[in-house]
């Protein structure tokens, strides 16, 4: 049977990805270019039983999400800019606590309110670093519309299965988009559900790892009663000041993540085996550089693409390795150069890094990136 | 019947509040420590046991 | 006679942080009271709370227990509740926590009047940080951030909370443990936002700036200050004037509550 197939805009998609991975539970706060998120997830989960709320403001929005997970629910927010800062108390209570949720951040320009309804790749540094404490995150970036529904289904997944705050950001540019999407049949895409745990509820501790990097985590309104709190805890879930405790639930909360790289990593390349310059570029960005890596062979440059759709954690490996091979790294992003940070950190000094971007609400273009990579060789 | 006052001497901190609100005199302080010297003058109002907000005394009927 | 506490309060939890004399553990006595008359299954029971002294309470009780964030337990719990709407919802704090940094999640969380019980102490002060002044600190008073005297006008809790939306409104105080439980029951058992507030004492970050010589000073206040509803039909404006009414304050059973309206949106979406 032919698959079902719809033209879709990038936040419609979103929605449709959610509902895949059996997402019933949206908390939001309405804003500028993510609403459509919003919309679509207002008309959609009350039919699948889901619950659907708008709040008073960002940081209930996101309150919401991690009290609705903690009852067993798969929980999403969608938001922008302003909303992600306002939202960063509470992302990082989702990392210590270590409650499920996918956050999508439809980016425009900033700081401040910025271009509401323009293009921005600016929040890429925010999505690891912006809330305070030390911390791992993971942060996924599509470039197109079928790949935003799949990537919100692995955002799920990845906060199911490693119990934190997911975030998945994609520019306004492709958020607005209409591209064709096939809708995979269930079951096509993998779907995970957190662990629910084994032992008697009399032993349940939330944050025993001695199974696993991951603890399982009990459904309030189950037969499990626990207590949950964003101070620093030891495994039973109440606070403790110990040193040896907090460090060690520290450690672990980041481990998780970092010696998982390879379960959570994705990128896509693009004719980089025999690369002298490759571009570095994600998202929108990643689609004027694919069309520059054809004109630049046209023109006998050997240009290759390397596009992260995990972003965070940083594809450091692939990243270093490239700066090896290469002679030069062009990192295009619409910002004043963020992630070119981590590539030069990476690349040694291996290869000439250079950075292309811009924050005008213009994209990107071919053109640009083409004379950039010329500029270097 | 008379009252046994159970003193949780781990939980008391002081407060006097007990002591203060008794109507019938039972209890006094011992510096820091809520002591029930008079338990046979108990009327078991139950005010001590309400008002202690450290979970630290305790009317049983004996 | 002597009550069991103890069934309800995790093991080894005991003696709590609270200073001497504080107000929040007779509350959380009055808590224990009024979840075990309405027999409520704490498996499927939530107590929700932000940050502040008030906040640690959960932390004790025997329940499914979620220590969130500064203010915005009400948003937490407005989760809780509307993913699973079965569970019981009570959500406790203090005036700073719940008023200021959390007013907004407050005042909304009356407005769509969802089920939930909310305990709010106020002792008129930001007492975990050593005493500034909270929404609730009366004019002219001394907190360590209002060395000259307090400028702020204050929030009346409680009329916040009824012009708001919420649907079940009683004030209570530290000093009058047996009205806490009989409230907190009638807050639980009152299908929507119930608002309990429990004027409560901090002897030490409120009470010793402001001539409260001593826990019991600040105990007397509260039984002298606090007139009942039915007394105060009796009394002049005059007779009232420096006190504070207890109580059902308010209630409504006339409007919907939220959950239940978000029933009707499901069946709507599902075409019955």
């Amino acid at each position: 049977m032919a698959k079902k197939v719809a033209l879709l805009q990038g936040n419609e998609a979103c929605a449709q990805g959610a509902l895949y991975a059996g997402c019933k539970f949206f908390g939001g706060y309405p804003i500028t270019p993510s609403t459509e998120v919003a919309e679509v997830l207002s008309v959609e989960l009350p039919k699948v039983g889901g619950k659907f709320i708008q709040m008073e403001d960002e940081i209930a929005a996101m309150a919401s999400v991690i009290g609705a997970s903690l009852t067993g629910a798969k929980a999403i927010t969608a938001t922008s800019g302003p909303g992600v800062s306002l939202k960063q108390e509470l992302i990082g209570y989702a990392c210590i606590a270590e409650v499920p949720c996918v956050i999508i951040n439809v980016m425009r320009g900033g700081p401040s309110t910025g271009m509401p309804t323009g293009p921005g790749q600016s929040d890429v540094m925010q999505a690891m670093w912006g809330t305070h404490g030390d911390h791992a995150a993971i942060a996924l970036v599509p470039d197109s519309c079928q790949e935003i529904f799949s990537e919100t289904v692995r955002a799920f997944n990845l906060a199911e299965k490693y119990r934190m705050p997911v975030q998945v950001l994609y520019d306004e540019i492709v958020g607005h988009m209409r591209e064709r999407i096939e809708f995979p049949e269930p079951g096509e895409l993998e779907v995970i559900d957190r662990e629910a745990p084994s032992v008697s509820p009399e032993d349940y501790k939330p944050y025993d790892s001695t199974k696993g990097q991951v603890p399982p985590l009990a459904a309030f309104g189950s037969d499990y009663k626990y207590h949950v709190t964003g101070l620093n805890k030891a495994d039973d879930g109440f606070p403790t000041t110990k040193a040896s405790l907090v460090d060690a639930e520290e450690r672990r909360q980041i481990d998780k993540v970092m010696d998982n790289i390879a379960d959570i990593e994705s990128y896509e390349e693009y004719l980089t085996e025999d690369a002298d310059v490759v571009i570095w570029a994600y998202g929108s960005t990643s689609r004027s550089a694919r069309y520059a890596v054809n004109e630049l062979r046209k023109e006998g440059i050997k240009a290759g693409l390397f596009r992260p759709i995990t972003l965070w954690p940083f594809p450091a490996k692939r990243t270093a390795e490239l700066a090896e091979q290469a002679k030069a790294i062009v990192v295009a992003e619409m910002n004043l150069g963020q992630m070119v940070l981590e590539v030069e950190r990476v690349a040694k000094g291996n290869c000439v890094v250079v950075h292309e971007g811009r924050v005008d609400g213009d994209p990107l273009n071919p053109g640009q990136i083409m004379d950039k990579v010329k500029e270097v060789l | 019947m008379s009252a046994r006052l159970e003193i949780i001497e781990r939980n008391c901190k002081g407060c006097s509040i007990c002591v203060e609100f008794c109507p019938k005199d039972v209890l006094e302080m011992d510096v820091f420590l809520v002591t029930a010297p008079r338990p046979e003058d108990c009327i078991k109002c139950m005010q001590c046991e309400l008002l202690c907000p450290d979970f630290a005394i305790k009317v049983h009927d004996e | 006679m002597a009550y069991d506490y103890e069934k309800s309060i995790r093991p080894g939890k005991l003696p709590h942080i609270w200073c001497p004399g504080c107000g929040h553990g007779i509350v959380m006595k009055g808590l224990i009271r009024a979840m075990d008359t309405c027999e409520l299954d704490r498996k499927n029971t939530a107590i929700v709370s932000g940050i502040g002294c008030a906040s640690r309470l959960p932390g004790y009780l025997d329940a499914c227990t979620l220590h969130t964030a500064h203010g915005r337990a009400a948003a937490f719990a407005t989760g809780v509740k509307m993913a699973k709407p079965q569970m019981n919802v009570i959500c406790v704090g203090g005036d700073g926590d719940g008023t200021a940094i959390g007013g907004n999640h407050f005042i909304h969380a009356c407005r769509r009047n969802i089920d939930m019980t909310y305990v709010l102490m106020n002792n008129y002060i930001y007492g975990m940080t050593g005493g500034q002044f909270s929404p609730c600190t009366p004019t002219g008073d001394l907190a360590s951030t209002t060395p000259y005297g307090n400028p702020d006008p204050i929030f009346d809790i409680s009329k916040l909370a009824i012009g708001a939306g919420a649907t079940f409104v009683a004030r209570t105080t530290a000093a009058h443990p047996r009205e806490i439980d009989k409230l907190i029951v009638k807050g639980i058992q009152h299908k929507g936002m119930a608002i309990i507030e429990v004027i409560d004492d901090c002897p030490t970050t409120y009470g010793r700036r402001n001539k409260f010589r001593s826990v019991i000073d600040m105990m007397k206040r509260l039984k002298t200050e606090a007139v009942s509803v039915k007394a105060a039909a009796k009394m002049t404006a005059e007779q009232l004037e420096g006190k504070f009414l207890t109580g059902v304050l308010f209630q409504d059973t006339e409007k919907p509550e939220y959950t239940v309206q978000y029933a009707n949106v499901i069946k709507k979406a599902q075409g019955a």
